[in-house]
C-alpha cells in the first residue's frame, strides 16, 4: 500500500534581481529617516571618533548630529554666506569649513565662536580639509587657487595655482602629511606634493570632477565627474584602471564602505550605486532627490544622504538584537529537548528491536485532500497567514483541485465573506505570471458559478469590478508589450548580416574527416 | 508466423496476470495465476516465480483447486481442454477434451465443470468422466443457460455447489442443480436517484443463503429468500463511487470483501452491514478478489498487470508485478545501467523490466503526484523519456490535458545517485516549451551531456547542466543553451550522430544539420515529397550516412560528407531503429495489413535480412537489447542477432523478438534440467545447503553451455534424506554432522571455487 502523496507545492524562481551575499547585506538597512534642512546638503562628514557623531553642511549652517538623534547636538550658525565642506579634524576635536564669502573658519567642536580665520582667498571656498599631521589646514577655492594654511599662527603657508577652472573636489593623504589631490572643473585631478610645492602627477578625468577619493592603502584613487566614475592607479603613475558609466547623471559624490571596501556612489540621477572589488553594481538605493552629498559611518552603522531639497536621509543598519526582542514576543512553541526526547537512545547489540511504521506527517489541507473534503481544504489554503504570506501554497491547493476536478465543487456553496477572500486572492496575484494560469481558472468558474447572485451583494459586485479593470489594463500592457517586440524583432532582423549561401555549402565538407574518425 | 532461416519470432514474457482470478493453495504457500498459455506458480512469502504449468496451446482462461484433491488443479484454455494438474510438481495429470467448440471459462464444483463458449456465451454443465486415462472426452453435457453475461464474475457457485447464480444485465438468475429450475428476478434499469442498476458481479455466500451482487452505480445488493420466486429480499448497501468490479465472500462468511476502480479493497462485516474496513492505494482498479481456503490470505489483482497478497489483518505483505503494457506512450528504451527494459508503468511512473529474468524490478515516480483513481480524470503522465548513453541522466515529460485545450507540462531531469542507485530529481522545467514537445533526445558523447527537445511551437531548444554563475550554488542545474528555429516550421524529429558533432532536426520536409558546438546551422536537405516521420544517423563504419523516413512511404538515404542523397527506396515505414552496437538498421513496414522487418546497413540499400508478415498490426515501438554474451552465429541472416536482440511492440500492446534455432536449442536444454524442487523455504538452513548445491550445479555446468534460467540440480542423496525425512523421525544430530559434512568434502574434488562466490 502506497502512502498518501502530499500536494508538490511548486517553487518557482522570481524573475528579476539575483539574491547574492551583497544585496543581502544592503538590504538590511532599516527605512530611511529624513531630517529637513535649510538648504542643499552640500557634505556631510562623520567624526573619526568613538560616538562617530556627523557634521552636515547646508546653507549657512552646519549641524551636528548623534547617530541615533534627529535633532542636532550642535550647530555652528555664524556664516553670513553659504557654508561648504565642513570636516573634521583626524582627532575628532576641530572642524573646519569653507564659505561662499572666502573665509575659512576654524571652530572648536564644543564652543560655538571660530577660533580661527584663515583670509585670503578671494572667491567662494568649496573645499576645506586638515593635513593628517592635524596643524595644517588645506583649502581649494574658485579663485582657482589652492592653500595651505598653519593652524596655530593662522598664516598660509602656500599658495598654489595650477588648475584653470574652479576645484570642486578635494582629499587629503592620511598615510603622508604632505599629499593631498585636488579636483577641478578644468577636467583635470592633480596630486600635490607639500614638499616640493607643486603638482607631481596630473590626471586627465575628461569632465568636470566633482569628488575625489583615495583609497585606504592610497594606491588607488577615485574621481567622479560627468556620468563617469575612473578608478586611477597611483603606483602605475596615475594610469586608469577602469572607467565606470552606471549612472545617467552627474556623479557628484563617492564614499568607500568601511566593510570590505565597498565604493559607492551617489549622482543627481537620485540613485545611490554599490560596486563590488571588481567594478560591478551589486545593490542600488533609491533616493527622492537629486544626490549631493554621501557618507557612510565606520562599520557600516549609518549610510547619510543629503539631497539638493535640503533633506537628510539616514538608514541605520538593522542587527540581530532587534530582531531577537521581536521573536521573543511570539508565543513559544515546545522546547527541542520535547522533541529528541527518546530519539539518541543506542540499543544494545543484542536487543530486539520491534520497528514502529514512521507516521507521516501530513499538513492540514492535505489531511483533509486525503479524505476527499475538497471545500474545507480550499478553506484551509486560502487562510489568512496561508495566502499572504505563501501563496504559492494556495495556488497549489488550487492547482490540485483542479487536477482533481473537482475545484468547481470546492468553489460552489460559498457565502459573501468567503467568496470575497477568494476575490481578493485572485486580485492580488492574478498577474503574477506565476500564478495567473490557474487563477484565470478560478475567476472563470466563480463567475459561472455565481452569475445569477452577484448582484444581490454589493461588495462581490465592486470586486468584480475591479477585477475587471485590472484585466482590462493588463491585456492592453501585454499588446503594448507584444508591439515593441514586433518593432525590436524587425530592428534586430535588419542588423544581422547576410551570410552567403555558398559559404554554408563548403562547410559540411570540413565536417568529413572527423566523422570519418568517429 | 513465417519461419525464415532458423530466425522465428516469438511472444516474450510479460503477459497478463490479472485475465482471471488468482488462486492460494490450501496451504498459502503459492499463488496460482493464469499468464498467456502458462499458469504460473509463485511463492505467496518470497513473491518469487517458482515455476509454470506448461501444455495448453492457446491462452488459459481460468483454473481453480480441485474440490476433492487440494494438491490439484484444473485449468481450461481456450484450445478446448480441461486440464488437471499437481502443482507443487508440475505435473500433468489429466487431459479432458471439451467437445465445445472454446471454452472460455470455467467453474467448479465436485467435479462438476460448466464452461461458456464465446458465440452466444452459453453456460453449460460438464460432467468430467471419472477415469484412469490420461486423455478423455467428456461428452456428457447439458446447458443451463443460453444467454450469460460474458462478464466470468457475473456467475457464481453457491453453498457448495447447491446453486448458481448468474446474471446478465438486469437480470439476476439462479438455477438449482437438484430441482434443474431457474429462478430470476429483474431490477429496474434506473430507479428515481437515476442509478444504473445493471449487475457487474455476483458472490455466493459459502454457508448461508445469501447472494451478493454489485452493481453498475457501485452499490451492493445482499439477495436473501431467493428460494421463493416472489417473496425474495435484498439489502442495499453503497460505498463504491463507480461500479463493483468484483465481490468475495471470506471461506468461513463473515466478512465480504468487494473493489472497484478506486483501487481501496473494502471489507464488509456480514451481518453488521454498517462496519467496513479500508485498504487503499493498492495500485490499479481492482479487478478479482480471491481468499484463501482458510481465510488467512487475500489475494487482488489490479488492473496494471499486478496481484496483491493481503493478510487477513489487512496488511500487503507481498506484491506480484508483471509487465505493465496498458498505455505505453514512450518509446521502449533500454537502460544503460541495468541493461532493462524502460517503458510506462504504474500511472505517472516508469517501470524498469529485467527481460532476461522476466522479471519486474522497480517503479520509478515521475510524477510524484497522489493518482486519483477515478474514470475519465485527466491525470498527469509520462509521455517521453531518453536517457543519457551512461545512464547517469534520465528526462522525462510529463503531460496532462490531452482533451482539454489547456496543455500542461513539465519537462523532468534526474540524476542516478550511485549511494541509493535510482534516479534522483535534479530539474524541473515548467514552460520548457510553449507547446508539447514532439521528440527529445540526448547528446552520445561521454563528456558533455546536452539534451535536445522539439516541439510543436516550432522550436527545439538544446539544454545543458550548467553551472549558473550568478547563483554561486553548487549543485548542476540544467539550463536552457540555445533555441533554434526553421522557417517557423514545426519540428517533427531530432537526432543526434554517433559522435555528437553533428544534430540533425527535421522540421517537416526539411533536415536541418547543426553543429552542437557553435550552433551553427551547417545545412539543410530537402527531399520533398512528405513529412520527415523517422531519422537516424548510421554508426561505426556507416557514420557518414543519414537515414529518414516519409510519410510518403520514402526511406531516403543522405551522404554527409557529399550532402547529397546516396539512395531511396519506396517502403512505408512504421519504425526505424538503429542498432547501437553494430551498423545494422531495423525498419518496420506496414503494407497491406502485416508488417515486414528489414534489417539493412546504410552502406548498401539491399537488405541484410527480411521477413514477411511478422505480425498483422502496426510496429511503432522498438528497441535493440544488448545480449549478455554475444552469439556466434556465422550464418548470414542471424549474423544481425549476435550483439543484441530487437524487441518490438505491436498495437495490440504484445511485446514480440526474434529468436534463432542455436537460441532456441539452448533453452530447451536448460528447461530439461529443472527439477521442481523448489518448495523449500529460504531458510538459514537452506541457504547453507544452497551453497553446496550451487557448487555442484557449477560443476554440472561445465558440461553444458551456460542457460539463462537459474538451474536446479538435485542434491546429493545425504541432504536429500536430511531435508524430506520429518525431524521427529531422524537420528541425533551427532549422528548426522560426520555424513553431513563428508557430503560436503565430496564436491571439492572439482574444479577449485571460491566459495563465497554464490554468495554475490
Amino acid at each position: 500500500m502506497a502512502s498518501f502523496k502530499p500536494t508538490k507545492v511548486q517553487f518557482l524562481p522570481k524573475l528579476g534581481e539575483k539574491v547574492t551575499e551583497d544585496t543581502l547585506y544592503w538590504k538590511n538597512y532599516k527605512s530611511p529617516v529624513q531630517i529637513k534642512e535649510f538648504g542643499a546638503v552640500t557634505k556631510i562628514d562623520f567624526s573619526p571618533l568613538a560616538p562617530h557623531n556627523y557634521a552636515v553642511t547646508a546653507s549657512t549652517r552646519i549641524h551636528v548630529y548623534g547617530l541615533h538623534s534627529q535633532e542636532p547636538i550642535r550647530s555652528f550658525t555664524r556664516f553670513r554666506d553659504t557654508a561648504y565642506g565642513g570636516s573634521f579634524r583626524g582627532d575628532g576635536k576641530l572642524l573646519v569649513a569653507g564659505s561662499e564669502e572666502g573665509l575659512i573658519r576654524l571652530f572648536d567642536i564644543c564652543g560655538r565662536v571660530a577660533l580661527r580665520q584663515f583670509t585670503g582667498h578671494s572667491k567662494a571656498v568649496h573645499v576645506t580639509s586638515f593635513l593628517s599631521d592635524g596643524f595644517r589646514v588645506v583649502s581649494g577655492s574658485d579663485d582657482l587657487t589652492c592653500r595651505v594654511w598653519d593652524v596655530p599662527s593662522a598664516v598660509e603657508l602656500s599658495s598654489i595655482t595650477e588648475h584653470t577652472d574652479y576645484i570642486r573636489a578635494l582629499a587629503p593623504s592620511k598615510l603622508n602629511p604632505d599629499l593631498f589631490v585636488t579636483g577641478s572643473y578644468d577636467h583635470t585631478v592633480k596630486v600635490f606634493d607639500m614638499r616640493s610645492g607643486s603638482s607631481v602627477m596630473t590626471m586627465q578625468h575628461g569632465h568636470p570632477v566633482e569628488c575625489v577619493l583615495l583609497y585606504p592603502s592610497e594606491a588607488l584613487l577615485v574621481s567622479t565627474g560627468g556620468r563617469y566614475v575612473k578608478i586611477w592607479d597611483l603606483l602605475k603613475g596615475g594610469q586608469e584602471l577602469v572607467s565606470l558609466k552606471n549612472h545617467h547623471k552627474t556623479v557628484t559624490c563617492a564614499c568607500l564602505s568601511s566593510v570590505g571596501n565597498k565604493l559607492l556612489t551617489g549622482s543627481l540621477d537620485r540613485h545611490v550605486k554599490v560596486y563590488n572589488s571588481s567594478y560591478k553594481v551589486v545593490h542600488n538605493f533609491d533616493c527622492d532627490a537629486s544626490i549631493l552629498s554621501m557618507a557612510v559611518a565606520p562599520d557600516d552603522e549609518v549610510v547619510a544622504v543629503g539631497m539638493t531639497n535640503g533633506v537628510l536621509s539616514v538608514r541605520h543598519r538593522k542587527h540581530k538584537k532587534d530582531k531577537e526582542t521581536l521573536t521573543s514576543r511570539r508565543r513559544r512553541g515546545p522546547s527541542y529537548r520535547v522533541f529528541v526526547k527518546g530519539k539518541n537512545f543506542v540499543p544494545r547489540q543484542d536487543d530486539f528491536l520491534v520497528s514502529k511504521p514512521v507516521k507521516q506527517y501530513l499538513r492540514k489541507y492535505d489531511k483533509q485532500l486525503k479524505s476527499f473534503e475538497v471545500s474545507k481544504a480550499l478553506d484551509t489554503a486560502l487562510q489568512m497567514w496561508t495566502r499572504t504570506s505563501k501563496p504559492e501554497v494556495t495556488v497549489a491547493v488550487i492547482i490540485e483541485l483542479n487536477r482533481r476536478g473537482t475545484l468547481k465543487n470546492a468553489l460552489a456553496g460559498r457565502n459573501e465573506e468567503s467568496l470575497t477572500k477568494i476575490l481578493n486572492f485572485l486580485l492580488k496575484h492574478i498577474f503574477d505570471p506565476r500564478f495567473s494560469r490557474p487563477l484565470l481558472t478560478v475567476g472563470d468558474i466563480v463567475l459561472d458559478l455565481y452569475r445569477q447572485v452577484l448582484h444581490q451583494s454589493p461588495v462581490v459586485e465592486r470586486q468584480l469590478q475591479r477585477l475587471m479593470e485590472v484585466l482590462g489594463r493588463e491585456a492592453e500592457l501585454q499588446q503594448e508589450l507584444l508591439q515593441v517586440l514586433g518593432i525590436l524583432d524587425t530592428l534586430f532582423a535588419s542588423l544581422t548580416p547576410r551570410k552567403e549561401v555558398a559559404a554554408l555549402a563548403a562547410l559540411p565538407v570540413d565536417q568529413g574527416p572527423q566523422l570519418q574518425a568517429a | 508466423m513465417v519461419e525464415t532461416s532458423d530466425i522465428r519470432v516469438v511472444r516474450c514474457g510479460g503477459s497478463k496476470v490479472n485475465l482471471t482470478p488468482p488462486i492460494i493453495s490450501s496451504d498459502s504457500r503459492f499463488v496460482l495465476c493464469t499468464s498467456g498459455d502458462l499458469v504460473k506458480v509463485y511463492s505467496t512469502r518470497t513473491e518469487e516465480w517458482l515455476h509454470s504449468l506448461q501444455g495448453h496451446t492457446n491462452q488459459v482462461t481460468g483454473i481453480t483447486l480441485n474440490p476433492a484433491n487440494h494438491l490439484q488443479v484444473y485449468s481450461c484454455s481456450v484450445d478446448g481442454t480441461v486440464k488437471l494438474w499437481d502443482f507443487i510438481d508440475g505435473i500433468l495429470i489429466k487431459v479432458q477434451l471439451v467437445e465445445v467448440h472454446e471454452t472460455v471459462e470455467i467453474f467448479l464444483s465436485s467435479g462438476l465443470c460448466v464452461s461458456a463458449c464465446p458465440e452466444c456465451f452459453q453456460l453449460v454443465s460438464v460432467h468430467l468422466p471419472k477415469s484412469a486415462e490420461q486423455e478423455v472426452e467428456a461428452k456428457e453435457m447439458s446447458a443451463v443457460s443460453s444467454h450469460i453475461s460474458k462478464n466470468p464474475s457475473c456467475t457464481a457457485f453457491g453453498r457448495g455447489g447447491e446453486y448458481i447464480a448468474f446474471a446478465r444485465h438486469l437480470q439476476l438468475n439462479v438455477y438449482f442443480f437438484r430441482k434443474q429450475k431457474t429462478y430470476s428476478f429483474s431490477l429496474k434499469a434506473t430507479d428515481k436517484k437515476g442509478a444504473k442498476n445493471a449487475f457487474t458481479c455476483i458472490a455466493c455466500h459459502p454457508t448461508d443463503d445469501c447472494i451478493a451482487t454489485g452493481h453498475e452505480d457501485g452499490k451492493i445488493r445482499l439477495w436473501r429468500n431467493f428460494i421463493h420466486k416472489k417473496e425474495y429480499t435484498y439489502s442495499t448497501q453503497h460505498w463504491h463511487h463507480n461500479a463493483v468490479n468484483t465481490l468475495c465472500f471470506t471461506p468461513e462468511g463473515t466478512h465480504l470483501l468487494s473493489g472497484g476502480i478506486e483501487s481501496v479493497l473494502v471489507q464488509w462485516q456480514y451481518g453488521a452491514d454498517n462496519r467496513k474496513e479500508f485498504l487503499p492505494r493498492l495500485g490499479g482498479s481492482i479487478l478479482h478478489i480471491s481468499a484463501s481456503s482458510d481465510g488467512q490470505l487475500f489475494c487482488t489483482s489490479h488492473s496494471d498487470n499486478k496481484i496483491t497478497v493481503i493478510e487477513s489483518s489487512f496488511k500487503v505483505c507481498g506484491v506480484i508485478q508483471g509487465l505493465v503494457k496498458d498505455a505505453v506512450l514512450t518509446d521502449l528504451m533500454i537502460d544503460p545501467r541495468s541493461k532493462a527494459l524502460v517503458l510506462n508503468g504504474k500511472p505517472g511512473h516508469l517501470q524498469f523490466y529485467s527481460l532476461l529474468r522476466d522479471k519486474h524490478l522497480y517503479n520509478l515516480d515521475i510524477v510524484q503526484q497522489e493518482y486519483i483513481y477515478e474514470a475519465g480524470l485527466d491525470q498527469f503522465e509520462v509521455v517521453k523519456a531518453a536517457f543519457d548513453i551512461k545512464g547517469s541522466w534520465l528526462a522525462t515529460v510529463e503531460e496532462r490535458g490531452k482533451k482539454s485545450s489547456d496543455l500542461e507540462f513539465f519537462l523532468k531531469l534526474w540524476a542516478f545517485d550511485e549511494r541509493t542507485q535510482s534516479f534522483v530529481l535534479n530539474t524541473t522545467i515548467t514552460a520548457a516549451h510553449t507547446d508539447r514537445i514532439i521528440s527529445m533526445c540526448f547528446s552520445s558523447s561521454e563528456e558533455t551531456t546536452m539534451l535536445v527537445t522539439a516541439a510543436e511551437d516550432s522550436q527545439f531548444k538544446a539544454w545543458c547542466q550548467g553551472a549558473d554563475a550568478d547563483t554561486q550554488q553548487d549543485q548542476n542545474f540544467w539550463s536552457c543553451d540555445f533555441v533554434g528555429s526553421y522557417h517557423k516550421l514545426n519540428p517533427t524529429n531530432c537526432s543526434f550522430s554517433a559522435d555528437s558533432s553533428l544534430l540533425a532536426v527535421s522540421f517537416q520536409e526539411v533536415i536541418t544539420i547543426w553543429s552542437p558546438d557553435t550552433w551553427e546551422m551547417l545545412t539543410t536537405l530537402c527531399q520533398p515529397p512528405g513529412v520527415i516521420r523517422d531519422l537516424c544517423f548510421g554508426r561505426l563504419s556507416c557514420s557518414k550516412y543519414l537515414l529518414g523516413t516519409t510519410t510518403k512511404n520514402l526511406l531516403c538515404c543522405w551522404n554527409l560528407l557529399t550532402c547529397e542523397l546516396e539512395w531511396s527506396t519506396s517502403v512505408d515505414v512504421s519504425k526505424l531503429q538503429p542498432d547501437p552496437f553494430s551498423e545494422n538498421v531495423a525498419a518496420f513496414s506496414y503494407q497491406s495489413k502485416h508488417t515486414d522487418l528489414f534489417v539493412f546497413k546504410p552502406s548498401e540499400p539491399r537488405p541484410l535480412f527480411t521477413n514477411k508478415n511478422v505480425c498483422s498490426e502496426k510496429v511503432h515501438r522498438a528497441v535493440f537489447v544488448p545480449r549478455e554474451e554475444p552469439l556466434n552465429s556465422c550464418d548470414e541472416s542471424t549474423q544481425w542477432l549476435n550483439r543484441s536482440q530487437l524487441y518490438f511492440l505491436t498495437q495490440n500492446m504484445d511485446l514480440l523478438t526474434f529468436s534463432t534455432a542455436t537460441e532456441e536449442d539452448r533453452m530447451l536444454s536448460s528447461s530439461k534440467q529443472l527439477v521442481i524442487d523448489d518448495s523449500v523455504a529460504v531458510t538459514p538452513f537452506y541457504l547453507l545447503l544452497g551453497k553446496h548445491r550451487q557448487q555442484q550445479q557449477k560443476l554440472n555446468t561445465q558440461s553444458h553451455p551456460v542457460s539463462d534460467k537459474p538451474q536446479q540440480t538435485q542434491g546429493s542423496v545425504t541432504i536429500k534424506e536430511l531435508l524430506h525425512t520429518p525431524a521427529h523421525v531422524l537420528p541425533a544430530a551427532s549422528v548426522l554432522c560426520s555424513m553431513f559434512v563428508n557430503s560436503f568434502l565430496i564436491s571439492n574434488t572439482g574444479v577449485q571455487q571460491d566459495p563465497l562466490s554464490w554468495l554475490t
